[in-house]
């Protein structure tokens, strides 16, 4: 693996028990893209993505970080590796009995030696990043879902991740937030040079800050197309992934009354 | 032209079926019997085709729909075609909508049919997962048990001590409550018995040994399993649901190290100190009794209490508490990490952790009852 490939996929194979979801799924993630995982509710986005953050095993194949085989890690280089990633979940999955400054300062406490002070203070600096300077003291549940999820994001960066996850960030939110959140990902990735990786089916975010996809197909259970979406739209020989991208109107008749 | 929905059916000079439905046709209406299609259908000579009227429909919602569906099947299953041309355009668009996509026959529930036999055995079959699961997770919890004398976990501090007041302090209440009047029924028990030999004086040490002893432990133990132990599950369960514990592993954070052991140590530690609560809370609802209805003095009552029970006694029961506190806190936090990440899972985990905790108290106050005994304790 001598290209510049930070996450590899190969022969990825996600399964339920007996119940295969996806196979064979092969792809890489370069360093730096804004890579989206896509397909139709369903398919299998949100467990590729679990997967790929450890937590669920691969029925069949392996996932490497640079190189380096994270299916087969040991416990304890798993967790050096988990400690640069951040991910944002779908609904920011704070942790609900701490406030916003312990939520983000956890990880600090845990995994740095800065003083308890020197914590709030990186704490503070990464939620006004995210443009939640002033809620310190606020807890979870005294904020809108919008900045819940900008919140998660501030929790997500505290270690300054090298790769960023984000579990259908636009989900749940009007067009203007989830515009504002899609700048603060380009942002973020610019500023901090991070690998970012998205699972979603917003076509609008899609196109506006998708560098590289991938399509999961749920009739063939693979991925049936690779690159960037653009492209993907305008060139790809595969009528569901055209489809997708289109909302519909690339062929199928399917009517509505 | 009438209210209620009315049905009309007639074959045609040329042999087909004419279904006239009229008036208001709503589900909240009284709708006619559709049985007088069916015994039309099957008449012989069979109808070649099946035409609606409907110049008369008033007003129609889900109704005509359903009935349309149910004839349209009858239709299918005789061979015999069924022009929808009669019909609203809205209900023939509607009827259009729900065949668009194919009935998917495996998605229907198949298990519900399973024979007697064969839900014995799925039943041994997750039990026995379930004791696994059980195992593995008493196992992992107490490898970060060992990590934690080792004093290499990762938990707040200000967790545990939240936690211990939660399940110690402010417990203090209902603990009060349930004990008092449980040494107070044992009196009343007693009382009835022993004074058909005038050994009313005996009630202090019924009480006072069955409180130290075993009762004081077991109500101790059970509204925490109540208390605590629901409270365990339902909070790791919801954690699960809002993905909290997901965001926990993924920070390379043990959620066994963070959530489950400070639970564990604060049960365990508090248990005991709620038990000798308990014992003394009893022993006072005994000596209740004792001085208002059996005429003795709280100085005698006491004296007879501390001639009856000792210290052996006294540090037994505490022990079964610790042990109680651990089995609740464990199948408070087994039951919340097991749990579906959905809000039924939430409320499955919270009935299955205090049946659980219960089973486990009770069982384990069986096997201590045998081994003291054994033990002359």
């Amino acid at each position: 693996m001598q290209n510049n490939a930070h996450i590899t996929v190969r022969n990825l194979t996600m399964a339920y028990g007996d119940f295969v979801l996806m196979r064979d799924l092969d792809f890489e993630i370069k360093q730096g893209e804004i890579f989206i995982i896509m397909g139709g509710s369903g398919c299998g986005k949100s467990t590729l993505l679990r997967h790929l953050i450890g937590l669920k095993e691969p029925a069949r194949g392996e996932i490497f970080y640079r190189g380096e085989s994270f299916t087969d890690a040991s416990p304890e280089h798993r967790d050096d590796m988990l400690k640069r990633f951040g991910v944002l979940y779908q609904s920011g999955a704070l942790w609900s009995s701490m406030t916003l400054a312990e939520n983000v300062g956890l990880p600090l406490g845990e995994f740095t030696d800065l003083s308890p002070s020197d914590i709030r203070e990186v704490a503070s600096l990464k939620l006004s990043l995210v443009g939640l300077k002033g809620f310190e003291d606020f807890y979870p549940s005294e904020i809108s879902g919008g900045m819940q999820k900008r919140a998660g994001l501030a929790r997500a960066i505290a270690l300054d991740p090298e790769v960023l996850f984000f579990d259908e960030p636009s989900a749940g939110l009007d067009p203007i937030s989830s515009k504002l959140l899609d700048d603060l990902i380009l942002e973020l990735r610019d500023s901090m040079g991070s690998t970012v990786v998205i699972v979603t089916h917003e076509l609008a975010s899609i196109f506006a800050i998708g560098t590289n996809s991938v399509f999961l197909d749920t009739e063939t259970r693979t991925a049936t197309a690779i690159g960037p979406p653009k492209q993907l739209r305008d060139h790809s020989d595969n009528p569901n992934v055209r489809r997708f991208l289109l909302r519909g109107d690339g062929g199928s008749a399917e009517e509505v009354a | 032209m009438s209210q209620n929905g009315e049905l009309y059916v007639h074959r045609t000079a040329d042999g087909a079926t004419n279904i006239r439905i009229a008036g208001s046709w709503r589900m909240r209406d009284a709708l006619p019997d559709p049985e007088s299609v069916e015994a039309d259908l099957v008449l012989s000579p069979q109808p070649h085709s099946v035409t609606f009227d409907t110049d008369d429909l008033t007003t129609w919602d889900s109704g005509v729909l359903t009935f349309v569906t149910r004839v349209v099947e009858l239709g299918h299953a005789r061979g015999i075609q069924v022009d929808r041309s009669g019909l609203p355009a809205g209900v023939q668009r509607l009827l259009a909508l729900s065949e668009a996509v194919p009935e998917k026959e495996d998605a229907k529930a198949t298990e519900a049919d399973a024979s007697f036999l064969e839900k014995i055995g799925a039943g041994t079959i997750s039990f026995g997962l379930s004791v696994n699961e059980m195992l593995a997770f008493i196992g992992d919890a107490s490898v970060v048990l060992f990590k934690f004398v080792g004093r290499k976990v990762r938990f707040r501090r200000s967790d545990l001590l939240m936690l211990t007041q939660q399940v110690g302090a402010e417990a203090v209440g209902i603990v009060t409550l349930i004990c008092f009047l449980v040494g107070l029924i044992l009196a009343f028990v007693g009382a009835a018995q022993l004074q058909q030999f005038g050994a009313t004086i005996y009630v202090a040490n019924l009480v006072g040994v069955a409180m130290v002893r075993d009762v004081g432990a077991l109500m101790a133990g059970i509204v925490m399993a109540g208390r605590s132990g629901a409270a365990f599950a339902a909070e790791l369960a919801s954690m699960k649901v809002s993905q909290e514990i997901d965001a926990l592993s993924t920070m390379g954070i043990d959620p066994l190290e963070f959530l489950v052991l400070p639970r564990i140590i604060a049960l365990a530690v508090m248990m005991p100190l709620l038990c000798l609560y308990a014992d003394f809370v009893g022993i006072l609802g005994g000596a209740f009794i004792g001085i208002t209805m059996l005429d003795l003095s709280f100085q005698t009552y006491m004296q007879q209490t501390a001639d009856a029970v000792n210290l052996v006694d006294l540090v037994g029961g505490m022990f079964k508490a610790f042990v109680y506190g651990l089995l609740i806190a464990i199948a408070g936090t087994l039951r919340g990490m097991q749990a579906s990440a959905s809000s039924a899972g939430v409320g499955a985990a919270t009935t299955s952790a205090v049946v659980t905790s219960i089973v486990f108290i009770i069982s384990a106050a069986g096997v201590f009852s045998v081994v003291f005994y054994v033990l002359g304790i």
